[in-house]
């Protein structure tokens, strides 16, 4: 009776023991998602963050370095803290962030150290360091952030900061890792692959509370962390400072180039901020405060402004033209007053004259002659033909598109061409007379402070320049790698660049506080539209460059809302040179630093203007609220 | 001594070779779930699990020794007074017992822990068999599976008292003899399809176990027969799978307290549950054991193990341990071992003549491949982490010497089988 019944019992064992292996079998065998658990639990990577390229300017002189900060850890399962309170304010924190960061941290593991708060300052670090060993529990991981030598160059430097999530999915590398710090602005988003190094990781076993079981692989998988590379920049820190110092307090911005080179001396911009503000713990805090200045502190001017090209423009209407041959350097052209508005008189001009005197009726001939070279019977059909010649002559000054600075954000610039006037213009109607604002640098056309400083370099060296850059190169492991690069020519002559050269001379001479005793300058001034139909001036736009002979510097200057370029601009750039021709400024012109430095660069007829136009102003609105 | 001879040449060999290598093999892995490779104790040191185990390993052969030494015939004389007398430990423990991880389980006897419901498996084991034997006993009737169901429950409820819900759960084993001597099939039957439908509640939603239980019932009638009478059964069987289910559903979310709904629900969804929180001992178990492969890390070399990943891991989790360090081919050897172990015992129990020990021994198959099935399947995740050993492998002196005595005891009973015949 009931004997079947044992194979049931005996086949059951059997089913169950199948049921085992088949399981055990994908779980052991076909899944390998629990040997990538298992070593998640085991190995504890510790990463050495690789210390970051140090940045220097042309001398040598250390401008950016790299300082310690602590990241403070905690062991949730560790933490013993007597009073909340006094923890608290020992870290100078909230009670609810240490709730808030606790929770984070229990969250990953109450076992493995997570950050508990970031980028301690080193002194700050010193302040707690003693203290810090009442409260079990926490400890410190040292990391690097960046240091500055001088408060200058915020935003020619860039900042680093945490990579963001978007970063980190757009980065095609994949060396990037959530909480890295990455280049974000300047040079150090430019150089960021070069800056960076390589991070090291040494991987540790650990066990379920955490301690430490010796390496994993006997560290078969550990890697040594590189140091990034220097950056030798072509700043000179001397003359940076000093920049920045006459810049303060205005809106504007300077470009300083040694033409032989292409290599930046100074770039400035202001306003702006100080680098350290973006760098350590106050971050986020200053972060938005920055980025939401009304004045636009990160905003660079020197290269991502643009402005009408204003009187400075006028040199390259005259080489355009000597250039095509329309008209010789000694040729008189005589000009009456009946073209446009003019503060030159009339009379006979040639083009050293015209420099000299910025006579606008003089280079609205000249630009006439470029366009209208008679090639064409139709006025229209023989304007094309001119401006196209024209676009192109002035592209190869380097407007109209970046010039490759080595630092993101350059602004092209703008030259009309024949496409864009026919896209204003529907019905193609359009001649000289259309567009011969042009010809003194007002109109559509737009420049940046950075190309006209690389004009005044064109200009110094006869016809070429080098593309201007900040890093000249770079040294790794005591090895120094300079970057190499090639001439732009712009034009099919150089024989008349003297009498540009003169008229320039000439024009140094007679702008006040610019000409410097013992070296001979050449500059043009030039007073850059100001759009904004307000109760502000224009802007004040001036380069140069010197020693004529033998230009060492070439300089532009824009300082926004400072009326007609002789004054604020001029006296400027005077000082900048000066400075760095001779390494000090005159006793004797201490006043025209004074004045910079005061930034009051209105006459009281200008100041009258300004006050009308705000009452004018204060009336309309008066009235609109009626 | 020639007698001495004959007693041990009727003992069966081949339980007693697959008892020593599953303690042995037992006995390496508690070790190597305790080895600290900084520390570097050896397996015999007393201040390890390995050391203490290898005391209960030497009590075991005292007990064995013993077993074979007193009269076979005692165990179904004393049936009853060893079942009170447990009856009776079971209620003093609930009293004077220690409470640890939060049941009232052990009697701390100073140098070591007792826990009576180990060995109240052994003595109810033996009183049913007695009952079961008697010739007036039919389990076909049903006043006679009361009685048999109340010798098993009266314990069970004890225990749940306490309370220790896979203690409990073993006791069920005792379906196997009793199927085995005649129970009748319907019952595990309408068990299993409880079964299946509280896991299916569990996995479904009500009006998608409405739908399987009417395709399975129509496909049932068509397939038997289309008699009215068939029609109505089977509707009342369908219309009563669904109040089950919509019962056990209810009870299953208002009823059982949460600690417990998470372990159950861990084993559909290893999502659902916090990965720290309940799900922790079934999580670590599977990574240890998944992260074995095919033939595993090596002695000593697991280091889920080593390092203290899986909780309770000499004991009850001891299968993850020789999972991870010796793999699929390892866990195939032990799994291979207790089968033939469990068959083997069912190949005795047939074999002897009487019914109180062919009962007995299936009454310690099936207890065996309870706690065989139980503990590896929660360890891999096919069933609820419920605390219960796996027989002759883990660390701990009650588990390990009330195995043993069951499975002696059986051998004595096998050794005399012949003369049974006698009384």
């Amino acid at each position: 009776m009931w004997d079947n019944r044992k194979y049931i019992i005996q086949g059951s064992f059997i089913l169950i023991g199948l049921v085992f292996l088949i399981k055990l079998f994908a779980i052991q065998v076909l899944d390998k998602d629990y040997r990538t658990k298992a070593e998640r639990n085991i190995i504890q990577p510790i990463v050495q963050y690789p210390f970051r390229g140090l940045i220097y300017d042309r001398n040598k002189e250390l401008i950016v370095y790299n300082e310690p900060v602590y990241d403070l850890m905690v062991v949730p399962k560790d933490v013993s803290i007597g009073d909340t309170t006094e923890f608290c304010e020992l870290l100078g924190i909230e009670k609810e962030v240490f709730l808030e960061n606790m929770k984070t941290a229990r969250s990953y593991s109450r076992v493995k150290p997570s950050v508990f708060l970031k980028k301690i300052s080193h002194e700050e670090y010193g302040r707690i360091q003693d203290l810090l060993y009442n409260f079990s529990g926490f400890f410190v991981n040292p990391r690097t952030v960046r240091g500055y030598a001088s408060p200058i160059l915020a935003n020619e430097l860039g900042y680093t900061g945490e990579i963001s999530r978007r970063q980190l999915d757009r980065d095609t590398t994949g060396y990037y890792r959530s909480g890295d710090n990455i280049g974000i602005t300047g040079l150090e988003e430019q150089y960021e692959r070069l800056l960076s190094g390589k991070r090291g990781v040494s991987y540790k076993q650990v066990n379920v509370r955490g301690i430490e079981k010796g390496s994993f692989k006997d560290g078969a998988l550990d890697t040594v962390s590189v140091p990034g590379t220097n950056l030798i920049t072509t700043f000179d820190l001397e003359l940076q400072t000093y920049a920045e110092r006459l810049l303060a307090g205005k809106t504007g911005s300077i470009v300083a180039i040694d033409p032989s080179t292409g290599e930046i001396l100074v770039m400035a911009t202001a306003p702006t901020y100080e680098p350290k503000m973006l760098s350590g713990r106050e971050f986020g805090k200053n972060f938005s405060q920055i980025a939401l200045d009304s004045s636009k502190l990160l905003f660079n001017r020197a290269h991502m402004a643009t402005y009408p090209a204003g009187s400075v423009f006028k040199t390259v209407q005259a080489l355009i033209a000597l250039d095509e041959g329309v008209i010789k350097a000694d040729e008189q052209i005589f000009v009456n007053l009946n073209g446009i508005g003019d503060h030159a008189p009339a009379g006979y001009y040639d083009v050293a004259r015209g420099i000299e005197k910025s006579s606008n009726n003089y280079f609205l001939e000249v630009m006439r002659r470029v366009v209208n070279q008679k090639k064409d019977p139709s006025i229209f059909t023989d304007s094309r033909i001119g401006l196209a010649i024209w676009a192109e002559a002035v592209k190869k000054f380097g407007f109209g598109a970046p010039l490759g600075i080595d630092i993101p954000g350059e602004a092209s610039g703008l030259v009309p061409d024949v496409a864009y006037y026919d896209k204003i213009y529907k019905n193609k109607d359009w001649a000289y007379s259309t567009i011969q604002s042009l010809s003194i640098g007002q109109g559509e056309i737009l420049v940046t402070p950075l190309q006209v400083a690389n004009l005044a370099a064109i200009i110094a060296n006869r016809g070429h320049y080098i593309q201007p850059h900040l890093v000249k190169g770079f040294e790794k492991e005591g090895v120094v790698t300079l970057k190499q690069f090639e001439k732009n020519f712009t034009g099919k002559g150089t024989d008349y660049y003297p009498a540009i050269i003169d008229g320039m001379k000439r024009s140094a001479q007679g702008t006040p506080r610019a000409p410097i005793r013992g070296i001979t300058i050449a500059s043009k001034t030039g007073t850059a539209e100001n759009g904004a139909k307000d109760e502000t001036l224009d802007h004040s736009v001036f380069m140069a460059f010197a020693p004529v002979e033998n230009p060492k510097i070439a300089i532009a200057v824009y300082i926004e809302n400072a009326g007609w370029g002789g004054r604020a601009a001029a006296t400027t750039a005077s000082l900048i040179m000066e400075m760095y021709l001779k390494g000090y400024i005159e006793k004797d012109y201490r006043n025209r630093e004074e004045y910079v430095l005061k930034g009051d660069f209105l006459d009281e007829e200008q100041k009258r203007e300004i006050e009308r136009k705000k009452l004018e102003k204060a009336r309309k609105n008066a009235l609109l609220q009626n | 001594m020639r007698r001495r001879d004959s007693i041990l040449k009727n003992l069966d060999w081949p339980i007693v070779f697959l008892y020593i290598i599953l303690v042995v093999m037992g006995w390496f892995n508690i070790f190597a779930s305790v080895y600290d490779p900084e520390t570097a104790f050896n397996i015999f040191d007393i201040s390890l699990s390995s050391g203490r185990q290898l005391l209960f390993i030497g009590g075991s052969v005292i007990l064995i020794v013993v077993i074979l030494l007193l009269d076979f015939r005692i165990y179904e004389s004393f049936a009853p007074y060893l079942y009170i007398l447990f009856m009776l430990l079971l209620m003093a423990v609930l009293v004077f017992g220690a409470k640890i991880n939060g049941a009232r389980a052990w009697f701390d006897l100073g140098i070591f822990r007792l826990q009576p419901s180990e060995f109240t498996k052994l003595a109810t084991a033996l009183l049913l068999a007695s009952y079961v034997s008697n010739n007036n006993v039919k389990l076909t009737e049903f006043k006679h599976q009361l009685i048999a169901l109340f010798i098993i429950f009266l314990p069970v409820g004890f225990i749940m008292l306490q309370p220790d819900l896979g203690s409990s759960l073993i006791f069920f084993a005792f379906v196997l003899p009793l199927f085995r001597e005649g129970l009748p099939a319907i019952y595990l039957i309408v068990a299993g399809a409880f079964a299946i439908v509280g896991v299916l509640t569990l996995l479904l939603s009500l009006k998608i176990i409405i739908i399987i239980a009417l395709i399975v019932g129509i496909i049932w009638v068509v397939v038997t027969s289309r008699s009215v009478s068939n029609i109505v059964i089977t509707s009342l069987l369908i219309l009563m799978s669904v109040g089950f289910s919509y019962g056990f559903g209810y009870a299953f979310e208002n009823l059982v307290p949460k600690y417990q709904k998470d372990r159950i629900l861990v084993i559909f969804d290893s999502n659902s549950v916090d990965p720290l929180g309940a799900g922790y001992n079934l999580n670590q178990s599977k990574i240890a054991i998944g992260s074995g492969g095919f033939s595993g890390k090596g002695f000593l070399e697991g280091t889920q193990t080593k390092y203290g990943y899986v909780p309770e891991q000499s004991t009850d989790f001891i299968f993850s341990t020789l999972a991870e360090e010796h793999g699929w081919l390892g866990s195939f050897v032990v799994i291979a071992l207790f089968v033939v172990l469990m068959i083997r015992i069912t190949a005795i129990a047939e074999r002897q003549k009487f019914k109180f020990a062919r009962f007995y021994g299936y009454a310690v198959a099936s207890i065996i491949f309870f706690h065989f099935t139980i503990n590896i399947a929660m360890t891999i995740g096919l069933f609820p982490v419920v605390g219960i050993p796996l027989p002759f492998f883990s660390y701990g002196g009650s588990s390990l010497w009330s195995f043993t005595i069951m499975l002696f005891v059986l051998l004595k009973m096998d050794m005399h089988r012949t003369q049974v015949l006698s009384r």
